[in-house]
């Protein structure tokens, strides 16, 4: 027996730029400002909260397990369970799997699944010939011995790796997150310019849907300890056009990379909370769903080509559904990479992708702008890694309602090769 | 607490043999298979302990039978969570007898000196361990501290000194100047500065007190050395040179002529420090007879108008969630105390950013209040910005701080009422509206009630609970208990122009403005109310509050009470309309510094031939007591005893003479009466006594 699973509501902070040194926010600040509002919200007691989930990366060393941190930082019982998911892009959507399969197995009926990053706070990193140094100071137990250590300390050893830069190369292929881009630009022909409109149309919609209001629920305010008041994105730049984007240098591939900071995703901090509750709790409260979650799928490929992700997690979900891409009204595909983006609409579009590897009996087809990311993406708003799955899945959820839509499916790429697709229907 | 902790909880204390055995008065006693003694004091059906006469009697009976039992150890504590004592029982010697209070209290130094010659005997000290109940610990040869606990000699704020063996135990085992200063400022310890000073032997957990007691029993711990400090200070020149500097830093505090204790008690160490026998007996006798002061009369009854104030809640106000409306500097720091004490809070304001500035401030309060950086988070964690207004449909009581106009607080009243949840409070912290227009135009005008806060919230202990002609008395009970349950004072008023504080104050204020115009110098007039033992001149006070306000509320009075209030003078008016308002914008009555200090002239520096005025005092005190007087008569405040708190614990007035009311008796009431009219017929109208004051006589 499978239950109905519904998202019921959900919110996330404004997206704040990294700006060169820590936000005001760690990961659990973030997801304390985004939950205490969004449990002010709901209908239900919070104790009728049976268990909390949250996605998150870049786990500082003062807040580890951030779900449990989190939770009994946001007055939750110290009863309901908290663990954290951590599956790098895809954090904040496993998440949300996993509540799904909790409540569809019955063993819970209302859960808090989230996600939250919080890039600036990425620590910096000893070299690994500085460990030894100290752990051979440490050990020392003479002072000739505490001496001959001593000696042993090179200038290099003060230079920090910086954990971020770490963070974003994949440790198998040595390739960093750009580079996964550069080569998914080559196999399918995407042109720079293309990257570069698509970018620009990212702003262009995430502004749009700042001004009309399309993120009035979903946004809500962060306030910092020093006074800071943040109710908006900040790293939208709806001056930014196809032309400015082609000036600028490529960012990891010189000199004749396609992939630049324009026309990538952000590095910025950010949480979001989704809600989901079973048909029980639902009827129980008196809960108003946004939409059902009608299935799931994780998919992994060669983590050089990363990027296709989408590609390998979507696909089987239109099979298991019988659907077709028109069957898709919505889609949220996260905007790591323009080029990313584009070389998976491609993928779709390719006989031989979908034949050999996706099992289709040709080419699934064309994607329509006007069903893609239509209130702009993560080149706009910024890639909380650990939050993005999240922040889409929400999305896809209130613009299918928003848009009077039917289904949808939200999916990203992860570092490492793999990829994560959730199909939802408007309740 | 979650249920798991809950259903532990009363195995936290370790209490030995004790936990089993039956209560003989106010003490368990019992010795367990180690041979140790372990007497818990555990006063019957109190919630905190204090040291009375029957504490000590009985401890003397113990002390016959542990003499006689010889156990390897003695360990003496408490078996209430809250702490070790709170101090001796102030009821049982204020207003006795001279020879009885020295009769009681060589008794308790001979029990006290009994339990002292023990030579294996260990306090362990949790939570609070003030006055009385400090020196019984400091009475034991060692001393655990568990970690939170809080040790100090609140005594000279009621106008003596530790009198139970403090002054000589404490500076004997701590050091000397730490522990002067600890008696002299009546300030708390934390278990780590009380280590560090040697007023304990060590700091541990709850759950090592059995292995530390071992140790202290079979001498392993390491006691603090005296350091050359202290062995210097056994020589009387050390101990004058120290003594002065005391003198020197009490005086900027506390002048000796109000506040004779301190200095009493430094005379008393510079005299005898080091010398037990001596300073004993001096204890004794100094004791003695600052208890018969004015002074600690009148601070004694202070702390009972104290205890009388929370005496007033009655059950609990069953709030947890609380929503502020208005982030201005009232409603933040309400809103930011609210979250220190504890509860859920919501602040709403129509703008994002003067809720970040509260938040902003709300963290230094509370940095500086807490100390403790994840009591910090916590509480700023309770405090949840709410522009959208989410909070009102949670809260059990939301309080409307907003800008003083009706008409707006009456529009926000018409958005809140409807989402409010049953049985809910709506109050408001207006100083100046009275309550029955704002209850005009509710649905239910029975829940409304007036929590007049004073500001600095944190500083400031009083609040004006203000009824009106449709409150239900349930809304004035629960408001009355959740002001205490914020930890301050509640002082239950009727709905009158000012209510009582304000009402009381602006004369004092009014009336400096007058003198000002007269060219009085502004420090001469603030000097001579200092002096009387205000906290802060009427000058100073009215730039501090800003020249704004004070003119509003001066105005508004004099509009709905007449000539008994007097006219604001036109210099007043022409500040307020060059905007020049005080302290906020650095300029005002005076000059004020960057870091929020007047720049005042010294009162020896003023010119020989500036203007002075005999009746200066009378002319700033007397209106305020005439004030008082009005409000007593027309049923505002119900009694001298809350008028005096609310005076008190409101506006700082002088603690020393007790409270406005107190103070008149003290001069005596037809001698007040004869010398308002003595003003009236100088000054005229605004100086009329009033005539409550003849039911006072």
């Amino acid at each position: 027996m499978t239950r109905a699973v519904y998202i019921v509501d959900g919110a996330r902070t404004p997206f704040l730029k990294a700006r060169g040194k820590p936000g005001p926010f760690t990961p659990v600040d973030l997801a304390v400002q985004c939950g205490r509002p969004l449990l002010l919200r709901q209908d239900f007691p919070k104790d009728a909260i049976d268990l909390v989930i949250l996605g998150c990366v870049s786990v500082i060393a003062d807040e580890m397990n951030p779900a449990r941190v989190a939770s009994l930082r946001l007055g939750l019982s110290e009863e309901i369970p908290a663990f954290t998911t951590q599956i790098n892009c895809g954090s904040g959507m496993q998440s949300i799997d996993t509540a799904f399969r909790y409540i569809e197995r019955g063993t819970a009926e209302i859960v808090l699944a989230g996600g939250t990053e919080a890039l600036s706070h990425s620590p910096l990193v000893l070299r690994r010939g500085a460990v030894d140094w100290f752990a051979r100071l440490n050990g020392a137990k003479t002072a000739g011995d505490r001496l001959k250590a001593l000696s042993g300390l090179r200038p290099d050893f003060l230079k920090p790796v910086i954990g971020l830069e770490r963070g974003l190369t994949d440790p198998i292929t040595e390739l960093n997150m750009g580079q996964t881009a550069e080569v998914l630009a080559h196999l399918f022909h995407i042109e720079r310019r293309d990257a570069d409109a698509y970018a620009a149309e990212s702003h262009r919609r995430v502004a749009r849907a700042q001004a009309d209001g399309t993120f009035a629920d979903e946004v809500v305010p962060a306030v910092s300890r020093d006074g800071g008041a943040f109710d908006r994105d900040d790293g939208v730049r709806p001056d930014s056009d196809a032309k400015a984007l082609a000036k600028l240098r490529p960012a990891f591939e010189r000199p004749w990379g396609k992939v630049t900071a324009g026309n990538s995703s952000q590095i910025t901090d950010g949480a979001s909370w989704t809600i989901l509750a079973s048909e029980e709790a639902v009827a129980k409260y008196g809960l108003k769903p946004i939409a059902r979650i009608l299935d799931s799928e994780w998919g992994a490929l060669d983590p050089s080509i990363m990027g296709l992700g989408p590609v390998v997690s979507a696909a089987p979900l239109l099979k298991r559904g019988g659907l077709s891409l028109d069957d898709i009204d919505l889609w949220e595909l996260n905007e790591a990479f323009a080029a990313q983006v584009l070389a998976c609409l491609r993928a779709l579009e390719d006989e031989t992708v979908c034949r050999k590897v996706l099992g289709f009996d040709g080419a699934l087809g064309t994607i329509a702008q006007d069903r893609l990311n239509v209130d702009g993406g993560a080149i706009a708003l910024g890639h909380p890694v650990g939050t993005s799955g999240n922040r889409i899945t929400l999305h896809l959820a209130n613009a299918l309602r928003r848009r009077g839509k039917r289904r949808g499916i939200a999916t990203e790429c992860i570092g490492g090769g793999q990829g994560g697709a959730m199909l939802l229907e408007a309740a | 607490m979650g249920r798991m902790l809950d259903a532990l909880a009363d195995r936290t204390l370790e209490l030995g043999p004790t936990r089993h055995v039956e209560r003989e008065g106010n003490w368990r006693a019992a010795r367990d298979g180690e041979g140790l003694f372990w007497l818990v004091l555990d006063r019957p059906d109190k919630s905190v302990n204090v040291i009375d006469r029957a504490v000590l009697e009985e401890l003397d009976a113990l002390l016959d039978r542990i003499e006689a039992e010889k156990p390897a150890g003695v360990v003496l504590r408490s078996a209430k969570p809250s702490g070790f004592a709170a101090g001796a029982d102030i009821n049982q010697f204020v207003a006795l007898p001279h020879d009885e209070i020295l009769a009681m209290l060589r008794d308790g130094h001979r029990v006290f000196d009994r339990l002292a010659a023990l030579p294996r005997c260990v306090a362990v000290i949790h939570g609070h361990c003030l006055g009385g109940g400090l020196e019984l610990a400091l009475a034991c040869r060692h001393r655990i501290a568990i970690q939170g606990a809080g040790l100090g000699f609140p005594e000279v704020m009621l106008g003596f000194h530790p009198g139970l063996g403090g002054t000589f135990r404490a500076t004997g085992v701590a050091d000397p100047i730490e522990a002067m200063t600890l008696m002299l400022n009546g300030k708390t310890l934390q278990a780590r500065q009380a280590k560090r000073i040697g007023l304990v032997d060590a700091v541990t957990e709850e759950r090592h007190v059995h292995d530390a007691v071992l140790a202290a029993v079979h001498g392993e711990l390491r006691t603090t050395s005296g350091s050359f400090q202290s062995r210097a200070l056994q020589f009387r020149p050390a101990r004058t040179l120290a003594a002065a500097r005391m003198r020197k830093s009490v005086a900027e505090k506390a002048p000796r002529e109000h506040y004779p204790a301190p200095y009493r008690l430094i005379d008393l160490w510079e005299a005898h420090g080091g010398n037990a026998k001596a300073m004993q007996a001096g204890e004794i006798d100094s004791f003695v007879d600052l208890i018969a002061t004015d002074t600690s009369r009148n601070l004694v009854r202070v702390f009972f108008l104290r205890e009388a104030m929370k005496g007033l809640r009655k059950g609990r106000s069953g709030v947890r969630h609380v929503h502020v409306i208005g982030a201005g500097a009232m409603g933040g720091e309400i809103a930011a105390w609210a979250a220190k004490q504890g509860f859920d809070v919501t602040l709403e304001d129509i703008a994002l950013a003067p809720i970040g500035k509260a938040i902003r401030s709300a963290g230094k309060m509370l940095a500086a209040t807490l100390k403790d950086p994840l009591l910090v988070r916590d509480a700023l964690d309770r405090l949840v910005p709410d522009p959208g207004g989410l909070g009102v449909r949670h809260a059990d009581i939301v309080i409307e701080a907003a800008p003083e106009r009706i008409e707006l607080k009456r529009q926000i009243y018409a958005k809140v009422e409807p989402k409010l949840k049953p049985g809910a409070l709506l109050a408001t912290n207006t100083s100046a509206i009275p309550l029955p227009d704002l209850a005009e135009g509710l649905a239910d005008p029975s829940r409304l009630v007036g929590l007049h806060f004073f500001n600095p919230v944190s500083r400031m202990q009083l609040i004006e609970v203000v009824g009106h002609d449709r409150i239900d008395p349930e809304t004035e009970r629960r408001a009355t208990a959740f002001a205490t349950e914020l930890g301050k004072l509640p002082a239950p008023v009727a709905s009158a122009p000012g209510f009582l504080v304000n009402r009381a104050l602006t004369p004092y204020l009014a009336e400096a403005m007058i003198l000002l115009e007269e060219g009085i110098p502004k420090e001469r007039i603030d000097d001579r109310a200092e002096r009387f033992g205000m906290p802060m001149g009427p000058v100073e006070l009215a730039d501090q509050v800003g020249l704004d306000i004070a003119l509003e509320v001066s105005t508004s009075l004099r509009e709905r009470l007449g000539p008994v209030f007097p006219e604001v003078p036109d210099r007043l008016r022409r500040m307020v309309a060059d905007k020049r308002l005080g302290r906020k914008t650095g300029s005002g009555l005076y000059e004020w510094d960057s870091d929020g200090k007047p720049r005042k002239m010294r009162v020896d520096a003023l010119p020989d031939e500036s203007k002075d005025d005999p009746d200066l005092l009378d002319r700033l005190i007397l209106p305020m007591l005439n004030a008082v007087v009005a409000c007593l008569r027309e049923g505002v405040v119900a009694s001298e005893d809350i008028a005096d708190g609310a005076m008190i614990f409101g506006t700082g007035f002088a603690p020393f003479r007790g409270g406005p009311i107190a103070y008149a008796r003290t001069r005596g009431i037809g001698e007040i009466v004869r010398r308002l009219e003595a003003l009236q017929a100088v000054h005229g109208e605004r100086f009329r006594p009033d005539p409550g004051w003849q039911s006072l006589g």
